[in-house]
């Protein structure tokens, strides 16, 4: 068995999470060899086949190009898997190419089991087994879910090059907008999620946090409404934190929630339903609606 | 310029899956059903393009699914969609995205869409594929995860939402298809006499085979709940108890209480 691992690059970096591609293939009993479109300072610890392309001279995003010098390593290869991290970059470079391969795709892959590949769903809350038909198969690996083992040694390079006319341009990149708040050296933080319901609601949340000596934190929808600054937002396109205590107030528990708080020392959910997948990464799960819950909390902690 | 916005309509995820019968997927009886989230952005983006280029701007809005699927497509078009199309599908739940991306390829192929909006995933099947292959399948330049767009009629600029925050300003040649990401905007609540009007407005219904469908590629097995961690202790109760346990068990495994937190 064989596997295409396709790394990445972001501002001139190897992505980190892409030596989790290779605990992948182990995890598989696959043999490995790697794609990179980056920079040439930033190659992978790798010890196999590195079919490489220059990121300055064919952009480090730039699908239409990247399609075509993966499609390249795959005709060397002609591997029975082509894998992405489920990325910003994997999950927009994966589909194109499994069309161009006519290649079934599975898409956030968490687990291998005997005929397919376990993958979330439902947000999170459920699981399915998904088996591609076809002879080869793109895959997207669920961020974390394989250890990152990059194998010593240096790897063998092989220059891949393809015409670079294309219909997407990256113009530039702009950071993200940083605030005063640093969340990720608080011992406490609390978040208040959507199932806050209402704005008001999150000064209950202000309130525990204020009792308890933390910071609120929020999950995306309460940021995308406004009722916190980003800067207060968990998650992969927000901030990591790992507090010793992590309260996560009407908060389902989606993967890319999880990713920011999951080195948190000790966690406790407040949820009205009993099977949030934040059960999952919950040391207590609190069943019970934050409206009347959170005041009780505060009262018993000032008494 | 037309435009298309492609809309799944999900159940509400917080209610209790069970498996169906042939455990491939959830049993549908007792969920209630929504848009996906992410395509509220869709629509919205779309619907508020048309309002800034005025007139000769149409936008249509398609959903595939069993006939459950018709209120959420009226309800795009309570918030400004032009036209509506049902592809009629009873089997939709069971389809691969390659199957649903080569059944609105086949609807938009032949249709001349300056822009399809889509959303970056579904909250059910979270596939992220349905967008690119339906780009790839039409030859279309694309853009996922979008949070950021303008268009001046030949290309489109975007920003793609990365990881950390960061964001990638990105052009595109027209046409294009676009997969947008939460917080792309407001996405409106329609007013009653839009929801009303919507309601007499007719649709073009289709069937699978009259807009093409290929064979699968993938399929799928054991549908079933995530497991939780063995660890988790649940508690369950009135609100004044539970506090109480929980102070108690704050004070036993964790130290934040003494560290002159709890004051
Ligand atoms: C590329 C990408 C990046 C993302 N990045 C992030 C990120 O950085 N951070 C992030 O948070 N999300 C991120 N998301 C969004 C993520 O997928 C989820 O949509 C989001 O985390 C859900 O937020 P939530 O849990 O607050 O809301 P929901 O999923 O809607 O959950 C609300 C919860 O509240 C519970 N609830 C409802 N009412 C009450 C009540 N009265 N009392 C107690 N509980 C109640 C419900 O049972 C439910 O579990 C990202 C998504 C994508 C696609
Ligand atoms: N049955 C469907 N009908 C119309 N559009 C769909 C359907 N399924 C998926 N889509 C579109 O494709 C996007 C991505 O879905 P997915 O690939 O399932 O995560 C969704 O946000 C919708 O815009």
């Amino acid at each position: 068995m064989k596997a295409l691992l396709v790394a990445e690059c972001r501002q001139g970096r190897l992505v980190a999470d892409s030596a989790e591609l290779q605990g992948f293939a182990r995890a598989l009993g696959a043999g490995a060899s790697m794609v990179l479109v980056g920079n040439p300072g930033e190659l992978p610890r790798f010890d196999g086949r590195l079919y490489f392309a220059d990121a300055r001279e064919y952009g480090e995003y730039n699908p239409d190009v990247h399609k075509r010098l993966v499609l390249q390593a795959v005709e060397a290869e002609r591997p029975d898997y082509v894998v992405f991290l489920h990325s910003s970059y994997g999950w927009d470079l994966a589909p194109r190419v499994a069309v161009a391969m006519r290649s079934a795709q599975v898409s956030e892959v968490g687990g291998i089991v005997a005929g397919g590949f376990v993958t979330g769903c439902c947000n999170g809350k459920m699981r399915r087994t998904v088996r591609p038909l076809t002879p080869c198969a793109v895959l997207t690996l669920q961020p974390g879910a394989f250890p990152a083992e990059p194998s010593g040694g240096e790897p063998e390079i092989l220059r891949l090059e393809a015409v670079k006319d294309a219909s997407v341009e990256l113009l530039r990149y702009e950071p993200p907008s940083v605030g005063g708040i640093d969340l990720s050296r608080a011992e406490v933080v609390v978040s208040a999620g959507r199932g806050v319901g209402r704005r008001e609601h999150v000064e209950l949340v202000r309130a525990l946090a204020d009792a308890l000596g933390g910071e609120v934190g929020a999950s995306r929808p309460v940021v995308d409404a406004g009722w916190l600054e980003h800067e207060r937002q968990v998650g992969t396109t927000g901030q990591a934190v790992s507090p010793a205590l992590y309260v996560a107030c009407g908060i389902s528990g989606a993967i890319q929630h999880v990713a920011g708080m999951k080195g948190a020392g000790f966690v406790v959910a407040v949820n009205t339903d009993r099977d949030a997948p934040i059960g999952e990464v919950a040391d207590l799960l609190v069943v019970a609606d934050l409206v009347r819950f959170l005041p009780a909390l505060v009262a018993k902690l000032q008494a | 310029m037309n435009i298309l916005v492609c809309i799944k309509q999900v159940p509400d995820m917080e209610a209790r899956f069970t498996p169906n019968a042939t455990g491939t997927w959830f049993e549908e009886s007792g969920l209630a059903f929504r848009m996906n989230d992410y395509d509220e952005f869709a629509v919205e983006e779309a619907v508020r393009l048309k309002e800034r280029l005025g007139g000769e701007v149409e936008v249509t809005v398609l959903s595939i699914g069993p006939d459950r699927v018709v209120e959420t497509i009226r309800k795009a078009m309570a918030m400004g969609c032009d036209h509506g199309v049902h592809v009629r599908d009873d089997v939709a739940t069971d389809r691969d995205p390659w199957q649903i991306a080569t059944m609105i390829a086949g609807y938009a192929r032949s249709r001349g869409f300056g822009l399809i909006f889509t959303g970056m995933q579904s909250l059910d099947r979270g596939s992220a594929q349905v967008g690119v292959l339906v780009a790839e399948l039409l030859g279309l330049s694309c853009a996922t995860t979008v949070v950021g767009f303008s268009c001046d009629g030949a290309t489109a600029t975007v920003e793609r939402e990365l990881e950390g925050g960061t964001r990638a300003v990105v052009r595109l040649r027209l046409p294009a298809l676009l997969t947008c990401q939460l917080g792309l905007n407001t996405p409106r609540y329609p007013t009653l006499p839009n929801i009303l009007k919507a309601r007499k407005r007719e649709l073009l219904v289709l069937s699978p085979g009259e807009v093409g469908v290929e064979a699968p590629l993938a399929e799928a097995s054991g549908f079933s709940r995530h497991e939780r961690r063995s660890t988790c202790t649940v508690l369950e109760g009135e609100a004044g108890e539970l506090a109480g346990m929980v102070v108690d068990l704050l004070k036993e495994r964790t130290a934040v209480l003494r560290r002159g937190g709890g004051r």
